[in-house]
This record gives structure tokens, sequence and C-alpha cells, in this order.
């Protein structure tokens, strides 16, 4: 109600209370003109740069030719045909296995972690401490995919790389192990370079989220004399829940985007793809450099649905809890 | 005063919390400390192995091949230029659609948020995507970094929220003064929006800086690439020498020396694109911390 009646002033005309029903929605418009010309540039961007692509989807349903196809409707409808061929592409089972695989670990390790760092940074009393923890913490964050790409290739390289040099001086291996052409270990890098990069900064939202919290519930568990663990496990968690269970919902509806610049950066020899192919990095191959364009987009389109199913059932699920999206 | 009534479980606990963190800091630091320390190390030198923490055989020679690249330094030219033009642009053309969404006398205002938020929860796909941007003609064409990246609905969202919350009487005394909302939004809005301009000025700026795929599918030529595509290129060339290394032979040999000149030009580059971020992020810290939470909890 206050916001309403603070809002008035902002009419363009002045309210005249007789002539505002009779005035035509036209002349209205006109007389707001000026502000419709911030919205229509805006407008007109999101069309082209967003729904146009929408509506392109439609060729996952015709075989999509570049050189007829200036008009799209000049294309043959081909019905089911590039999603039959998926699910019987022999690249199939394994696409699906190390997309869900990918998407299960980062979803287990790379979930909690920034709330557990969150708690952590809590505890610390010394404010000087905490500051430099965050300002290191967030600074991966800002990285590109290759820079950290090109860390980690650094840190890993059998000529002067620093994690051989470690485990050779703990006398863990003999010889410079090639990390990133062995298949045994592609997953643990991808992981492990995920959550380093955004643990800290992830870990703003739930640390804010806690210093929302009134302290006058720990100090009331202070003088009943719960310990610190007990406070973090009965106050802090419980309090900030709603939160997670949002950040928790987003996360299941980007579920199956397993990833795609950490893994063309970090999966850059061909030899992984058994372990590094997800359905992402698939369709950028197919589509993009052996231009099978339809058969592409009817990929990315199976994608899209799961991951909306994803994300309502997810919703569906925490409305039950009292905290949902929508 | 709480520190009085620490138990001896919890003084253990917090001792372990204060080593763990500064471990996890360590390894956050360490990488590019050792990216750095390379970069300033002899090649030759560093094939040896064990340059860890301090440079053994220092040497500027990794900075001055960087600077006196030509591919290299049109990249940096690129990389600057598009994202000076790219931020000051989407950031002024997001800022003006939020602050007319403000508006609650706009006609189709319901409409228009719908239509944009939509997009932030569905999109065409990579292929439908670069078809349009063929189409269009933004192949090997400077303005493919700017255009589709003009309006960020994220960010719209974030400036609506704080435009909604600036005093609604300081707008009214400019429109009195005879200002019209375009005046208003230049000389009232904008000037008392800095924080949220600093903040998703960096984010916007961080992301161009930062973007390396866009260019491997849009762009072509060789004079239009921007840095970080040029080194992921040559990332890509050194994990290719590297394998070739464990072969004999005198194409391995060849592609070993050249492996060398091209890893320190690598950390040297690395380091170069580093430092931009690493110089302007602290100063923007205390006002991004806000920004993402007026952007997550929001909506």
């Amino acid at each position: 109600m206050t916001q309403a009646m603070t809002k008035q002033p902002y009419s363009a005309t002045p309210p005249d209370p007789g002539l505002v029903g009779k005035k035509s929605w036209l002349s209205r418009l006109f007389k707001q003109l000026d502000v419709q010309l911030m919205v229509w540039p805006a407008l007109l961007l999101i069309f082209v740069f967003s729904y146009i692509p929408m509506y392109g989807v439609i060729t996952a349903f015709m075989d999509y030719n570049v050189f007829t196809g200036a008009r799209v409707f000049d294309n043959p409808w081909v019905g089911f045909k590039h999603f039959e061929a998926f699910f019987n592409a022999p690249d199939f089972d394994t696409l699906l296995r190390n997309t869900l695989i990918v998407s299960v670990l980062k979803f287990a390790i790379g979930f909690p972690a920034p709330i557990i760092l969150a708690l952590l940074l809590n505890e610390v009393r010394h404010m000087a401490f905490k500051r430099v923890v965050q300002t290191i913490t967030y600074l991966p964050h800002f990285m590109s995919w290759v820079i950290v790409g090109g860390l980690v290739m650094s840190l890993l390289s059998t000529e002067n790389g620093s994690i051989n040099i470690l485990l050779q001086k703990l006398r863990l291996i003999d010889e410079p192990v090639h990390f990133l052409s062995m298949h045994e270990y592609f997953w643990s890098i991808l992981i492990t370079t995920n959550v380093w990069k955004e643990i800290g900064f992830n870990s703003i939202v739930y640390l804010a989220a806690i210093a929302a919290i009134d302290p006058h519930l720990y100090e009331a568990a202070d003088i009943d004399g719960a310990s610190k663990f007990k406070q973090i496990y009965l106050i802090t968690i419980p309090t900030i829940m709603p939160v997670i269970i949002i950040f928790m919902i987003l996360a299941m509806g980007n579920f199956l985007n397993a990833g795609f610049e950490d893994i063309l950066i970090l999966a850059q020899d061909p030899g992984l793809r058994p372990v590094s192919d997800v359905i992402d990095t698939y369709v950028y191959r197919v589509g993009l450099q052996n231009q099978k364009y339809s058969y592409a987009v009817a990929v990315g389109l199976f994608k899209a649905v799961v991951s909306i199913a994803l994300l309502t059932t997810a919703n569906y699920l925490a409305r039950r809890s009292g905290n949902s999206l929508w | 005063m709480r520190m009085k009534r620490l138990g001896y479980s919890d003084r253990i606990m917090l001792i372990c919390i204060y080593t763990f963190l500064a471990l996890l800091s360590l390894t956050c630091i360490y990488p590019f400390w050792n990216g750095l320390v390379v970069s300033f190390n002899e090649g030759l030198d560093t094939a040896k192995g064990g340059v860890t923490i301090w440079p053994r055989a220092f040497t500027l020679a990794n900075y001055e091949v960087v600077f006196s690249d030509k591919n290299l330094l049109n990249a940096f030219f690129i990389s600057i230029s598009r994202t000076i033009v790219g931020t000051i642009s989407a950031v002024f053309a997001t800022a003006l659609l939020a602050y007319g969404l403000t508006k609650p006398y706009l006609i189709g205002r319901k409409f228009y948020m719908l239509f944009f938020i939509f997009t932030m929860y569905f999109g065409g796909g990579l292929v439908p995507t670069f078809l349009l941007i063929k189409s269009l003609g933004l192949m090997n064409n400077f303005l493919v970094f700017i255009i589709p990246a003009l309006i960020s609905v994220w960010n719209m969202i974030i400036f609506r929220t704080f435009f909604k919350s600036l005093p609604a009487g300081l707008e009214e005394s400019a429109q009195i003064d005879g200002c019209g909302n375009w005046g208003t939004f230049f000389k009232i809005v904008l000037p008392l929006s800095g924080p949220i301009i600093a903040t998703l000025g960096l984010f916007t700026a961080v992301a161009h800086w930062n973007d390396w795929f866009m260019p491997t599918i849009y762009i072509f030529r060789e004079d239009l690439m921007p840095v970080q595509t040029v080194l992921r290129r040559l990332l890509n060339a050194n994990l290719v020498a590297d394998q070739m290394a464990g072969f004999d032979g005198k194409t391995a040999e060849l592609m070993a020396k050249k492996a060398l000149t091209s890893k320190a030009l690598i950390n040297a580059t690395i380091m170069v694109v580093t430092l931009p971020i690493v110089l302007v992020y602290p100063f923007v810290q205390k006002y991004f911390v806000k920004g993402v939470m007026v952007g997550s909890l929001k909506e």
C-alpha cells in the first residue's frame, strides 16, 4: 500500500481522475512514448537474439540444409528421425553415462562445498584473516577457463609440473605422470578444478544468509552450553535452509549442463573422449564442427526437455517442503 | 568476550578451521604464483624441473616475446576494445531498459517483464544461435562481440531492483524542474547508481575479457581474434607437443623445442591476461558482494 502511494508521483501526466479512464489507449501510449522508447530497442534485441533461435529449434524435425535453407520452411520435414538416430547412435550410452556421472559428481561435491566454506568462515573471529581468505578464494571465479586450464596444465605438466614434483618428492611416483591424458584421472581433475574455481564465490550468498541470523539465538545456545558444532547443526543450518533449497532447485535445472567450457579446455586430448564427452560438447562437435545441424539441434532439444522436467520435478518436491521457485 | 567461554573441543575445532582456511587460500593462490614464477624463469631452465616458488634463472625474455609478438599484441588490442565498448554499451542499454521498466504506468509492463524473464529459462541453444548469427552477417564482424551481449536480463533485474529503491522525491523534483524521463535518467538516476554500475560493470567487463568460446565459432579472421582465444590455441598446440615429446625422432625434437618457447610464452601471456582482473577486482569487491545478494535473493 505504501509502495503504491510513493509511486504516485512517477506518472508522466498529472493524474486527473476525471480523464484517466476516458483517454484512449493510443493517446496514453503516445503520452508515454519516451518511456516506451527505453524499452523497445531492448525488446527487438531480445526478440532477435533469444526468440528467433528458439523458433529455430523446429529444424530438429527437418533435414536442414544451409544452402537451400534461406527460408526455414523450404526444408523437408522428417519427424523424429534425428532423435531416433541419436538414441541409436553408438555414442549414446557413453554420452549419457558421462553426462550423468559428471553432473552427479559436480552436484554432490560442488554444491555442499561453498556451504561448508561459509559455515567455516563464519566461525572466524579475526576479521582481517576472514577478509584475506574471502578475497583470495573469490579470485579464481573471475578467471576464464582458458586461464584456469592453462594453470592446471602447468601444474600437472610432466616438465616442471608442481604436482608431479610434489608426488616425486613424497616418493609416491617414480616417473612424472601425464595426468591430463589418462582416463582414470579426468573426472577428479575436472571436479577439483570446478570446486576450486567457484567455491569462494558461491559461498557469498550463504555467508550473507548466515549474517542475517539473529545473534540472540547463539547467545541463548551458549548459555545452554551448546558446543560450536551443535550450534551450527541446530541453528545455522536450519535457518539458512530456504536459501539452500532455492539454490538446490536451480542446480537441478542445470543438472544436464554437466560442463562445456571446462571440458573443452581440460579435455583437449581427443583420446579422453570416452570419459570426457558430454551432451553439450557432443552438440558442439557434431553440430558446428561436422555441420550436422538438424541432428545437433535434436540432441540439444532432447537435453532441454529433460532439464525442464528435472527443474519442474525439483520445484514440485520443494513446494511440498514450502520453499519453491514458483 | 565469547573467547573465554570456549570449551576445549571448540578450541580444537577453531584451530582446525583456521588451518583448513589457510590451506585453501594457499591452494587458490599457488597456481597463480607458480605461473608468475615460471613466466620469469628461462624456458630451457624450467624444462629441467624444480621451479616452484622462486625463479631459478630470472629473465624478462618471456615477456619480451609476448610484447613483440604482433599477433598477440593485436589480440590484446581486440580484447581491450571489445571489453571497453562492450561493457559501456551493455551497461548503458541494460540500465536504460531497467529504468523504463520501473515505471508503473508503462503500458504492457507485465508482458515486457514476462517476455524478458522467459529467456532466462529457455533458449534456442548453440546451433540455432549460430545459424542466426550467420544469416545476420555477423560472422567475422567485430559487432558480434557487442550486439548480442547488449541486454542481460539478469543484470536488468538487479538494476531495476536498485532503481526502485532510490528515493522517489529526487526524481519528482527533477521532473518538476522540467526534466523529462530521459533527462531524469541521465542527470539523477545514473549519477546515484555508482555502486551498482561498478558491480555490474565489473561482471560485464570480466565476461567480455574472458570470453574465448564465441570467437572460435564466429570469427575466422586472425586480426579479430581476442587474446583468450589465441591463448587457447597456444595451449592446444602445447599439449600436442607435450605428447609428441614422448616419442623419438626428429619431429619430436623439433616439437619439443617449439614447446619450450610456447610454454614460456603461455605462462607470460596468462600473467598478462590475469593482471587487469587482479588489479581491478579488490577495489570493486565490497560492491559486488552486495550486488550478488540483490540478484540472487530477489528473484
